[in-house]
């Protein structure tokens, strides 16, 4: 039981780095739900009573279902396919990830782990996973390669949140959840509003530049 | 009575997407306002009670947001109809239930006693807001929309990174780990001290995205500006200070496990880097809404850096939730009038305010006079009881640095604003007889109801609410 959680958590970090390195932005949504479906394994693997069931199949049929298709179904409706010219290339990227992961081991080693964690990948991996998603929400143009950003970040978020088993009760693990999902719906929209402002095929928040001081 | 006033904020926004006229939701709006306020008053008077197994409580600290989210609210809510009718062309539907909405989640951060809950009551603002800012849908209120949903997401995201490391930090040392407030409060001696600081830190930065603290305010200025000026008022008055109630309950964890100071020590200098970045930006500055997002984020700075100070600075802070909330809600709505009158949110564009609209001119230079620290206004006695404080307790740089900033403000804002109640209206030659706009009642009474208010609280404080802010800064002064 023990290595199939490294396992997982082993592909959370080759996921994270897919993401960090891919243009094709279906390719990027996929990869998010991949990484959604992992972490509702990865809880299963740890807690096997109904409120870790609830939870888990909340977790795959919101992140790994339900988010992606109302990411594809906003980039269907604004027609882009790709992630051109993001602020940092995407050799970069993946070379700032690796650094990332680095950085969120050593931190880890640094900090005092309770025994269930001691000697495992779950700390760093969370760490890891939050930074990835900081990067590619700030260093993607496209709204909705910030969407994806916005996501992983989230998905370490929860990862980190699995150590806890049961400070969390389920209504707010559910409510995480659902502010999620209302998150993703409220961007959904906002996505479909700049791309008729600004009518352009690129939907480039690099335009979203008339507020400044 | 807890759940009462969730659930009253809560019906209203149902029945706002029920009613078919646009007419009868605007009306909603000040009824479902009074009756909130009515319900905040009343549950003041009771004594503490918990609901739904501690999850729900309405302590000192949140008792005092919730006074200041629901006053706000109502003479927000009486505004906001005549804003509303102007703007006709827009069903109004989302916006009136957002409102209600978002004041149902507001009231939740100040009853959670779960630092989950509080989470995700505190990111539920950020979704029930995100559509009242983008409500006049014009490409740049899109763009501060998407700035303030996409960078509060994110901050609060790593405010929730920095819960579950609190918790964490319970784990660590072999204790249950819990986010009720009260179970963290009684174990905080035995945390583990690395995971509460590195706690605190994604903490601090997290939730100060959502109260506005430099350098993490960016979306601040923009959503403040682009805003319906009801809802400025909404967010500077109310919502940063639901965002300052998070950051002081870890404030207290950190209180209780006798390691404030390094708590104190992150206070002070993001104190006072969110009033020096705000001192540079109001300088000079063309947009007179993005100038009032400024001083929220220099008043936002206060707050912590009288948390920081500690003493009797924490009783003056909390005070300057008070007085800074219901100050805003003057300037906020007063400069929503001047927007009105003269259709430019440029201070260059804006000239002879005092003559075209005199009453809501006076209430914008009433406000600036208090929230700059004139006396005899509320803000006055608020920061002076800071400043002493910080004198008392030997923190004489903080203090020269406040006061030298305070006074930079001072002049850059008192530059704005008095050229633009001065003088003559643009196209209007000050010879001739000049005759004033009529104002409507509902948008000069409310900003009259708080700028009473602010005076008020700057001639004397009412008995009961000095006990409440005593009982309030006892929670986060932990006497030692």
């Amino acid at each position: 039981m023990h290595q199939l959680v490294e396992a997982l958590l082993v592909s959370v970090l080759v996921v994270n780095f897919f993401v960090l390195g891919t243009s094709r932005l279906n390719a990027v949504i996929h990869a998010s739900a991949v990484e959604g479906v992992l972490l509702g394994a990865t809880l299963l693997c740890l807690r096997r009573d109904w409120e870790a069931l609830a939870l888990a199949s909340g977790v795959i049929v919101i992140k790994g279902v339900v988010i992606p298709a109302l990411l594809r179904g906003a980039m269907r409706e604004v027609a882009i396919r790709r992630e051109v010219e993001p602020f940092v290339g995407f050799t970069t990227s993946l070379l700032l990830g690796a650094l990332a992961t680095g950085l969120a081991l050593l931190f880890a080693g640094t900090l005092p782990l309770a025994p269930a964690q001691a000697g495992t990948l779950f700390v760093p991996t969370a760490l890891a996973t939050v930074l990835t998603g900081f990067l590619v929400l700030t260093t993607r143009r496209k709204a909705i390669s910030q969407a994806v950003g916005y996501l992983v970040l989230e998905n370490g978020v929860f990862l980190m949140g699995l150590t806890l088993a049961r400070a969390l009760p389920l209504v707010v693990e559910l409510g995480v959840l659902l502010d999620l999902l209302m998150g993703v719906l409220v961007i959904g929209i906002i996505i479909n509003h700049i791309n008729r402002e600004l009518s352009s095929v690129e939907m480039d928040t690099a335009k979203l530049s008339s507020l400044q001081d | 009575m807890l759940l009462a006033l969730l659930m009253v904020p809560l019906g209203a926004a149902l029945l706002a997407l029920a009613l078919p006229t646009d007419r009868l939701r605007a009306a909603l709006l000040p009824v479902g306002g009074a009756v909130q306020l009515g319900l905040v008053l009343l549950a003041l008077r009771l004594p503490e009670t918990v609901s739904l197994g501690g999850w729900l409580a309405l302590d000192g600290l949140g008792r005092l947001i919730l006074l200041v989210v629901s006053v706000l609210f109502f003479f927000s809510a009486i505004y906001t109809p005549r804003y509303l009718a102007q703007h006709a062309a827009h069903s109004n539907r989302v916006f009136v239930a957002g409102m209600f909405a978002f004041l149902a989640m507001m009231t939740l951060v100040s009853e959670a006693h779960h630092l989950g809950l509080m989470w995700v009551a505190i990111e539920a603002t950020t979704l029930t807001s995100a559509p009242l800012i983008y409500f006049e849908k014009s490409p740049r209120s899109l763009e501060a929309t998407w700035k303030y949903l996409v960078l509060c997401s994110v901050g609060i995201a790593i405010a929730l990174l920095g819960t579950f490391f609190l918790a964490y930090s319970a784990l660590q040392v072999g204790l249950s780990p819990s986010l009720a407030l009260s179970d963290l409060l009684r174990d905080a001696p035995h945390l583990s001290r690395p995971w509460l600081h590195t706690a605190f830190v994604l903490l601090i930065v997290g939730y100060g995205t959502k109260m506005g603290l430099a350098p993490m305010h960016a979306w601040l200025p923009d959503a403040h500006s682009e805003a319906p000026s009801p809802v400025s008022a909404l967010l500077s008055g109310a919502l940063l200070n639901c965002a300052f109630l998070a950051i002081l309950r870890f404030f207290q964890i950190c209180g209780a496990a006798h390691d404030a100071g390094f708590a104190r020590h992150l206070m002070i200098l993001l104190g006072l880097v969110s009033i020096a970045v705000a001192a540079v930006f109001m300088i000079r500055q063309r947009d007179y809404k993005r100038m009032l997002a400024y001083s929220s984020i220099e008043h936002m700075g206060i707050l912590v850096l009288g948390v920081g100070i500690g003493g009797a600075a924490v009783f003056g802070a909390l005070l300057h939730v008070i007085n800074n909330g219901l100050t805003k809600g003057v300037l906020f709505l007063s400069a929503g009038n001047i927007h009105l009158a003269y259709g430019t949110k440029e201070a260059r564009g804006v000239t002879g305010a005092l003559r075209r609209i005199p009453i809501s001119a006076a209430l914008f230079l009433i406000g600036f006079l208090a929230i700059t620290g004139a006396p005899p206004f509320g803000p006055f006695l608020s920061e002076f009881t800071i400043v002493r404080a910080a004198f008392a307790r030997g923190r004489y740089a903080v203090v020269t640095a406040f006061l030298v900033l305070s006074f930079v403000i001072l002049v850059g804002m008192g530059a704005t604003v008095l050229s633009m109640v001065h003088g003559s209206p643009p196209g209007e030659d000050s010879a001739n007889e000049i005759r004033p706009v009529r104002e409507p009642a509902s948008t000069v009474w409310p900003i009259v109801g708080l700028a009473s208010l602010v005076l008020l609280l700057g001639v004397f404080v009412p008995g009961p609410l000095a006990n409440l802010l005593h009982h309030a800064a006892s929670l986060v002064e932990v006497s030692r």
